[in-house]
């Protein structure tokens, strides 16, 4: 499939997927979303953007990609329990700390977001195995 | 140390990453054993933890029960992971030998890891929920093992496979809902107290008869079996043996947790359909795996028909009977995949599986056949091998309880069991080499190497069997936890010190 108008939303609806995938992923501690639902909205993106311009180019562009998002992301998700281990409290209890700003309340961190960084990463990753190992020819 | 209760999970994890990072089958043939036998060293000293506490239990990220999830092991628990452990080590040893060029090591142990991970998750979790997630992961995990090879009977097998345990997880998931409708809880120790002082606990049926239908796929039960012999016969040797030692005996372990710890309200109606299921599985899977004749085939009917001895024992559900279900399930893993690795011997030395077409190893390789008598032996019953006792206790409790038909069929059933070895052994090691193109090519003689996984098996059936009396009290103790589980409550609610 080689369609201009499609190539051209591509480029562009590609990032509004991901803008919107990081809103989920940051709002998503105490609101629906979270790392999962963002994963599937980048990994959309990606994909998306590999169909308009033929997903094959994708996969040679992206040989090995798939690989190190889901394992960038499993290793995100495996420091995330290290606070808690070096804090002497129970594995994956969740540690906050908050970083003032000259404006508003001040930015609050935690591991429980570390963790949905990583399943986010661990997402995108898998999606683009299934899309890569889906449209591949067989051998 | 409460807290190496999470360690079963966290090895596998940090293991799959390490593998990730590193991405070579040279270091891969080093991490993948290595790990598997940290495993063993891990779920051995859990054990020894539990004969010590009797539960212990880990309240994860510091949300006490029943709020957050809680991880907790108890003697099945605990029994499950040191055997599953022992499984993963063999099996991890034969991928080395047995794995064809075309997978790539590090490749399969990241998958392998995966299935571990999502099987011990299974086994310490005490949350219906989390344990739904840690079967996806094992779903996940085995669909891409047996597809691996990227043969096309082995896509077949996958999506048979796939789809048919994604209804089951459907089943599940339904499940999980309702009863979170109807408790509002999921944490199992919470589920058991709330049932066990409420009057209207038969409302519960809904939802028992859902998980019943999910963990009688997975368990590959009687009406419900169809995925197994369509998928396991597909992958490469190495992964249908990890799959016949595992992936069935977690269903089997999900009954019996689901239906001792909650769903105990309607005894006569549920006790009495998992012994008529118990029943047809046996004779069902016993009948099929006579009629066939390549090897795998026929040890995947044997899988079937040996579940039913599981489900008997929770059935008659006196603490014996769940004592020699336990027994048996750790018998039959041991057993299981013993036969299957021998059988992928049979295949690398001759080059098929048909029983049709091979014949007169005993001459060629008598340790290949004596490491086929013990695994053989064992799952016929004979003594003083492991199998013997488990149907002993099985038996025995059936009789003391009354239930003489399930027995019956169980005796019977060890017939067509002891058939389908004997024909086993009779074609492949005993009838002459029939003249075909098998016949021509040299026998390929096998390394030590080779052999190690299923002497090691073999070794523990043995021992399994002599030392009977030791293994005996450990089932013995979970059938008591099992059938009585005060302790397993008032653990994980924090109601004791631990």
């Amino acid at each position: 499939m080689n369609s201009v108008i499609l190539q051209i939303a591509a480029k562009y609806l590609k990032w509004l997927l991901i803008v919107f995938a990081v809103l989920a992923l940051l709002r998503g501690h105490n609101n629906p979303g979270g790392g999962f639902i963002g994963g599937l909205m980048a990994g959309l993106a990606i994909v998306y953007r590999g169909f308009a311009y033929n997903a094959f180019q994708v996969k040679e562009e992206l040989q090995d990609r798939p690989g190190y998002y889901i394992g960038g992301g499993l290793f995100a998700i495996f420091l995330s329990f290290l606070p808690s281990l070096f804090a002497g409290k129970t594995i994956m209890t969740g540690l906050w700390v908050k970083i003032p700003t000259p404006v508003g309340e001040g930015i609050k961190l935690g591991t429980p977001f570390l963790f949905d960084i990583g399943v986010f990463f661990a997402v995108i990753g898998v999606t683009l195995l299934f899309v890569f190992s889906l449209t591949q020819k067989q051998h | 140390m409460i807290a190496f209760v999470a360690l079963p999970i966290l090895i596998p994890f940090v293991l799959i990453i390490t593998l990730l990072i590193i991405r070579s089958d040279k270091l891969a043939r080093w991490v993948g054993p290595l790990g598997a036998g940290l495993l063993i060293l891990l779920s051995v000293y859990l054990l020894v933890l539990v004969r010590e506490h009797g539960v212990i239990a880990l309240q994860m990220g510091g949300w006490e029960a029943p709020f957050g999830i809680t991880l907790v092991v108890d003697y099945l628990s605990a029994l499950m992971l040191v055997v599953s452990a022992i499984i993963i080590f063999s099996i991890a040893v034969y991928a080395l030998r047995f794995l064809p060029e075309t997978i790539k090591l590090n490749r399969f142990f990241i998958f392998f890891f995966g299935l571990t991970m999502g099987l011990n998750g299974a086994f310490v979790t005490g949350d219906v929920f989390n344990l739904f997630v840690w079967f996806e992961v094992m779903l996940m995990s085995s669909f891409v093992l047996i597809t691996l090879g990227r043969t096309k009977n082995q896509l077949e097998g996958g999506i048979k496979y796939m789809a048919l345990n994604l209804v089951g997880s459907m089943f599940f998931l339904a499940g999980v809902g309702l009863l979170y409708g109807k408790t509002g809880t999921l944490n199992m120790a919470h589920l058991a107290e709330i049932l066990k002082n409420d009057d209207q606990a038969i409302l519960m049926n809904t939802s028992a008869v859902l998980f019943f239908v999910a963990f009688g796929i997975k368990a590959a039960v009687f009406p419900l079996y169809f995925w197994l012999p369509a998928s396991y016969h597909t992958p490469n040797i190495t992964i249908s043996s990890l799959f016949a030692g595992l992936l069935t005996k977690v269903g089997v372990y999900t009954f019996i947790r689901f239906f001792t710890l909650f769903f105990v309200h309607d005894p006569q109606f549920w006790h009495q359909l998992l012994l008529v299921i118990a029943g047809l599985t046996m004779v069902a899977g016993g009948m099929a795996a006579a009629a066939h004749y390549e090897t795998r085939r026929i040890l995947s009917y044997h899988i079937i028909s040996q579940i039913g001895y599981m489900i008997m024992g929770l059935g008659i559900f006196t603490p014996l009977a769940i004592a020699g279900a336990v027994f048996f399930t750790i018998h039959n893993m041991v057993a299981k995949t013993n036969t299957f690795l021998v059988s992928g011997m049979i295949n690398k030395a001759r080059g098929t599986y048909e029983l049709k077409d091979v014949g007169g190893l005993f001459n060629q390789s008598p340790l290949m056949a004596v490491l086929f008598v013990i695994p053989a032996f064992a799952l016929a019953g004979a003594p003083p091998i492991s199998g013997f006792f488990a149907k002993f206790i099985l038996i025995k409790a059936g009789i003391e309880n009354g239930n003489y038909g399930i027995t019956a069929v169980a005796v019977l059933t060890g017939m067509l069991t002891l058939y389908s070895m004997i024909k086993i052994w009779n074609e492949a090691f005993l009838k002459k080499q029939p003249e075909n193109e098998y016949a021509k090519t040299p026998f390929k003689k096998l390394q030590f190497a080779e052999y190690f996984p299923s002497v090691l098996l073999g070794a523990v059936s043995i021992l399994m069997g002599i030392f009977a009396f030791y293994v005996f009290d450990f089932t013995m103790e979970a059938g008591a936890q099992l059938t009585n589980p005060e302790l397993y409550i008032e653990t994980v609610l924090k109601r004791v010190n631990p």
